[in-house]
């Protein structure tokens, strides 16, 4: 069989790994547009901010029995045929064609746009920051997660930093507006001014104009105004595409011997901008192409995001922005903080956790994303999910209030009550004690126990005696 | 799972007059625990004769570093198991399946033996009998194992609960530095180390006194609050089976912060490259995610490990009894290789080996792939060598055999063997799907258990052997450091009973076999070095005098002027060419995730009161008053969900097998597993045996159950029986 991947990011990349590791015959050529090797875009915008070097988020080349034709374009696909023509004029016979074409910057349609850059790939980092080198502070237009990352990475490199966003508060699409104004009061205070409702109408040689006639002095311009899916190959073939192209829960499209994968797919309506549902669908594919699970379907993603960006910890998934609705039987657990940027909220319906937001540091978060990963069962009061140290709170240990049956030594399973005993017999000090009971003689991390427990009945002997 | 009544008498021990602890008086005969890895030396004076006065008193040693004056509760103890009425002093044997098992003579039983070993190999071949040995047996006894099945029985089919303990952590550390030894260092190097991570060890309740050589910042990867991860700096609540994805997690941030050893990586390591690109796919999102360890976290420990000047990182069963073990344990390699700690003083990676010759049982050819001195039973210069010593032609011994859970599992089956001796160990309780294993044992025309109490395997052999125990022989003990211990005999045997040795020796002499099976440790001890001589774990500069005159001696030491190698690792590797091999490992799913049917994770592991399979510890009153019975623990929550309170009897189930026991409800585990010692039966009839690749460990610590209240509706799912 000769399968064809077109697109070599984490998609396809990954599509060409799976593939791999469970069947090692099949005849594969992956194209890809960027001539570099594949990379970790989820981690551009570490390099952005100086916390990853390039190399640092280079992937695996999988070379085993791969022709990987870099810097090659695809120009179109012939379904009657099962061929695909490139712009170096080749053509490449198929048996199952596999699209991940991914997805472009969306460029808003303002004057003198090609003055900002996209930041979408390794090479618009390395535009940026070679920018970023000379400029004395950057805008960033649009205040979703990628810009939210740029806009920290570029202010901790100690840049001053203006943050632009047309809707009412940071990331709309992940937050709801309380979680977005105290996520915009960490970043202000990370150095990054944040502008939320401000429209930008045009971009000229030496800064931003919005809308108010305001102009926003600055040599960079970074655009992150979200991505639109790769579509023009698939459409100009005939396949079935909407906001991106069509897929079942096979991941096929509507021509059965083309897969969609990644950015460029749009499964059950939604088209997935993050890269766990993208390896998940490459799985898939992957188990149907080569056989190994023919039954292998792909049923939707949860969804969780997580920001990276150094000094802000957030993460939201899942429906969050909703509300408490008891009509539809939503309750919502919230806990606000905005002094210290902690902004922590569950949504819950019957018992499972259907969203959540955590933003500032959230001991609880891979618990709380692993119960919304797999619809587990929360406590009765999940007061406990939100405030860990509330599960672990216990009095203190201290001698006077330790019960006589306590366990002091674990190694030698001595209680407080047999101390007590053998202090009466006559033991003064540790040494006797541990002599008679053989306390503090395993790990020793009870010494400071005993020997309190000691010192406690030797003041109380004294204060009887005065 | 019915409550032990215990009927034996309160041990002998006297406590008044207090034994003076820290008394330098020779205290009686130096020797050492006969439990866990760690070895304490301890004392053991007065006797068990009347002319003794019945009394026997245990005082632990001050001169052997692992303890240093510490003993736990097994070891203050111990001394029971030489006094209680609990011994075996005669064989046994049942003339049927369905007969009771009755005393016969010595020779009677092992004329039984023989007799069967011969028809069974007639009918079969060779390999239809097989041996069992054990990680408690000594250095000679383990030796002597081996050499009596591939010599006496010439069968292939060897193998030993060790298995089941440390396989995963050798093999890792075999391919990443040409040897595996438990700790290559000193245990008081643990001191110096400014962090230690420990990555599913839970070393205060195992092995109490090593905790007393952690001075600094501890990190504990575990998913329960455990003793030991209630004393650590810093705990990684980690879900269970999923160790190796941290461990990508942790090396990537180490790498992004800068954190790498380039000049160490440079000088003294390969393949650094694949492993970093290979890591560059698990970003620290990605596996909170997957771990449910928070990112935060991840960085602190990243940062108290890469900001120490000196660094551990050790792993326990935890993260090696997994169908990942072995990819899991090179991932922790490959994060200290990355840090620069192995072969530096104070830093490093080891695992905590477990069972009390774990290591020294591991080195010399009771497993089914090797020879004595750490050989490849499959290298012909390491088959020429051992031949030698042993004076058969190589091309007549056997080549690598099943390992142990497939050995268990063939058992009376047409490839398998019918016919099974048992040393020291006690499969019934220990291995995984145990009740599958008893079935096992019970379709065999012949089991022949050697041990010193009637333990759940014992009971169902056709003959059973008495022997002598720690402290009634002599024989060495290679610790967890790799130190080779003298464990002296303190204590005259009962009569009626005989050493493993001697057991051996008269079988050996019933095959055809007189000379070259000595009863003798010293003898078969000094035939062990010249077997081991020229290995990796060459130990023929060791005698038994420069053990005692120093205290014990670290392998390798290839000559009697060789001071010893405290620390292999610190100017080459013992690689090809000197220097440590990263190698890129990816995480992998458990082998039994959790779903509906079966909605949570079980997880096993140990009590401070007991000791492996309990068929010692569970026989000292002591130990039994501290922890009479197993039980399961989990999460207040879920506790709350399924209606049960601390104290009534739960069912957990899995598709393997039920168990019940008493619930023990608390918050210091994760609210999606459960967890169950085991140290009795039950636990095991859940576990999973699905085995590593490389090492074939099988998945004990993690495997999908049901949980519910005893008495409610009990659940059918076609599980063994």
């Amino acid at each position: 069989m000769k399968l064809v991947v077109i697109g070599n990011g984490m998609a396809g990349g990954r599509l060409a790994d799976e593939v791999r590791a469970r069947d090692k015959d099949i005849d594969m050529t992956v194209f890809g547009a960027e001539t570099r090797r594949p990379y970790n875009r989820v981690l551009l915008s570490n390099v952005l901010a100086g916390t990853a070097s390039p190399e640092q988020v280079r992937l695996p080349a999988q070379t085993e029995g791969v022709t990987t034709r870099l810097g090659v374009t695809v120009t179109a696909i012939d379904p009657e045929s099962r061929t695909i023509l490139t712009d170096d004029g080749g053509r490449e016979p198929y048996d199952v064609l596999v699209l991940a074409t991914g997805s472009e910057p969306v460029v808003p349609p303002i004057p003198g746009a090609t003055r900002a850059i996209a930041f979408r790939t390794m090479d618009d980092c390395h535009r940026i920051l070679q920018a970023a080198a000379t400029a004395t502070g950057a805008v960033v237009v649009g205040g979703g997660l990628l810009g939210v990352e740029a806009a920290r990475g570029l202010a901790g490199r100690g840049m001053p930093v203006t943050l632009l966003h047309l809707a009412g508060h940071l990331m709309e699409r992940q937050l709801d507006p309380e979680a977005g104004l105290v996520l915009g009061e960490a970043l202000t205070g990370l150095g990054v001014t944040v502008r939320t409702g401000a429209r930008v109408t045009a971009i000229h040689a030496h800064g931003v104009e919005l809308a108010t006639g305001e102009i926003l002095a600055s040599e960079l311009v970074v655009l992150a105004c979200g991505v639109r899916p790769l579509v023009s190959l698939a459409r100009d073939a005939g396949l079935e595409v909407n906001r991106g192209v069509v897929v079942d829960d096979r991941m096929r499209t509507s021509d059965p011997a083309i897969y969609a994968i990644g950015e460029c797919a749009q499964h059950d309506g939604t088209v997935y901008g993050l890269v766990a549902p993208a390896w998940e669908q490459a799985a898939v594919v992957a188990d149907l192409i080569t056989g190994a699970d023919r039954a292998a379907r792909y049923r939707g993603s949860r969804l969780v995001t997580r920001l990276k960006a150094r000094s802000v910890e957030l993460a939201s998934m899942g429906e969050a922005h909703l509300t408490e609705d008891p009509a539809e039987a939503v309750e919502v657990v919230r806990f606000t903080h905005r002094a210290r940027g902690i902004y922590r909220k569950l949504v819950i319906r019957n018992d499972r956790l259907v969203g959540a937001i955590l933003l500032g540091d959230a001991p609880t978060v891979g618990t709380l994303t692993q119960l919304y990963d797999r619809g587990g069962q929360l406590p009765g009061d999940p007061a406990g999910l939100l405030f860990p140290g509330l599960e672990h709170a216990t009095p203190a240990d201290s001698p006077v209030r330790m019960p006589d049956s306590a366990r002091v030594c674990e190694c030698n399973n001595v209680t407080k009550g047999r101390i007590r005993a053998c202090w009466e017999a006559g033991a003064r000090d540790t040494a006797a004690v541990a002599a008679a009971t053989r306390a503090t003689t395993g790990c020793g991390s009870c010494r400071d126990a005993v020997e309190g427990i000691i010192g406690w009945l030797c003041e109380q002997e004294e204060e009887v005696r005065a | 799972m019915k409550r032990r009544e215990s009927t034996i008498e309160p041990m002998p021990i006297s406590l008044s007059p207090p034994a003076p602890v820290m008394s330098p008086v020779h205290q009686g005969e130096a020797t050492h625990c006969p439990y866990c890895a760690l070895q304490c030396g301890m004392y053991v004076s007065g006797g068990i004769g009347e002319a003794a006065g019945g009394t026997l008193t245990i005082t632990p040693r001050h001169d052997i570093p692992a303890n240093a004056g510490g003993l736990c509760q097994k070891g203050w103890t111990a001394g029971e198991l030489l006094t209680g009425g609990v011994r075996l002093t005669t064989p046994l044997a049942r003339a049927s399946r369905t007969s009771p098992l009755v005393p016969v003579s010595w020779e009677e039983a092992l004329d039984r033996i023989a007799g069967a070993i011969r028809e069974t190999q007639a009918r079969h071949g060779a390999d239809a009998v097989a041996v069992f040995g054990g990680g408690g047996l000594t250095n000679e006894k383990a030796y002597q194992l081996g050499k009596f099945a591939r010599v006496a029985l010439r069968t292939s089919q060897i193998d030993y609960n060790g298995r089941f303990c440390m396989s995963s952590a050798a093999a890792a550390a075999n391919r990443a530095f040409g040897m595996d030894r438990g700790l290559p260092f000193p245990i008081t190097d643990l001191a110096e180390a400014d962090a230690v991570m420990m990555v599913g060890g839970n070393v205060a309740e195992t092995m109490p006194p090593f905790l007393r050589h952690l001075n600094n910042a501890l990190i504990v990867v575990d998913p329960r609050d455990t003793r030991t991860a209630r004393q650590a700096t810093l705990h990684l609540r980690v879900t269970p089976g999923t160790d190796l994805a941290l461990a990508l997690g942790l090396l990537h941030i180490a790498i992004t912060e800068g954190y790498a050893d380039q000049d160490y990586i440079a000088a003294r390591t390969t393949g650094f490259p694949a492993v970093r690109e290979s890591v560059a796919a698990w970003w620290p999102e990605r596996v909170e995610r997957i771990t449910g360890v928070p990112v935060a976290r991840m960085r602190e420990a990243v940062h108290l490990l890469g900001g120490a000047g000196k660094a551990m990182i050790l792993t326990g069963r935890g993260a090696e009894q997994h169908s990942k073990g072995v990819d899991t344990v090179t991932a922790f390699i490959n994060l200290a290789l990355a840090l620069g700690l192995p072969g530096r003083a104070g830093s490093g990676y080891g695992c905590v080996t477990g069972q009390g010759n774990g290591q020294g049982g591991r080195e010399h050819g009771q497993k089914a792939d090797q020879l004595p001195g750490y050989r490849r039973i499959d290298d012909p210069a390491a088959r020429a060598h051992v031949a030698g010593v042993w004076g058969v032609d190589p091309d007549e011994l056997p080549g690598p055999g099943r390992s142990a859970y497939e050995l268990l599992d063939a058992l009376g089956t047409d490839g398998g063997a019918k016919a099974l001796l048992v040393f020291g160990s006690n499969p019934v309780v220990s291995a995984p799907r145990a009740s599958h294993v008893a079935g096992r044992l019970a379709a065999l025309d012949l089991l022949v258990v050697s041990d010193f109490v009637l333990s759940e395997t014992a009971a169902m052999a056709d003959v059973v052997l008495p022997t002598t125990q720690w402290a009634e022989e002599h024989g060495t003990m290679t610790n967890l450091e790799g130190r080779v211990l003298l464990r002296r005999q303190a204590v005259a045997p009962p009569s009626g009973v005989r050493s493993d040795l001697a057991i051996i020796s008269a079988l050996a002499a019933r095959l055809g076999h007189d000379e070259g099976f000595s009863a003798d440790p010293g003898t078969v001890f000094d035939e062990l070095r010249r077997a081991s001589a020229g290995g990796v774990a060459d130990y023929s500069g060791i005698t038994y005098e420069r053990i005692a005159a120093e205290t014990g001696v670290f392998w390798p030491a290839p000559s009697q002027d060789h001071p010893g190698t405290p620390r292999p690792f610190l100017d080459r590797f013992p690689t090809p060419d000197g220097r440590a091999r990263f190698l890129p490992v990816e995480h992998r799913p458990v082998a039994e995730e959790v779903d509906e049917d079966y909605p949570y994770y079980l997880t096993t592991g140990r009590v401070l009161a007991h000791y492996q399979s309990g068929a010692q510890t569970r026989r000292v009153a002591a130990l039994n008053e501290a922890a009479p019975e197993p039980f399961v623990e989990l999460h207040t929550d879920l506790a709350e969900h399924l209606g049960v309170a601390s104290g009534d009897l739960v069912r957990v189930s899995s598709r393997r097998g039920f168990a019940e026991a008493v619930a023990k409800v608390g918050r210091g585990l994760r609210h999606d597993t459960v967890f169950m010692p085991f140290h009795w039966e039950g636990a095991n009839r859940l576990t999973n045996p699905a085995l590593d690749p490389v090492s074939r460990m099988p998945e004990f610590k993690v495997c999908a159950v049901n949980v519910e209240r005893a008495g409610s509706q009990p659940s059918d799912r076609g599980e063994d029986a």
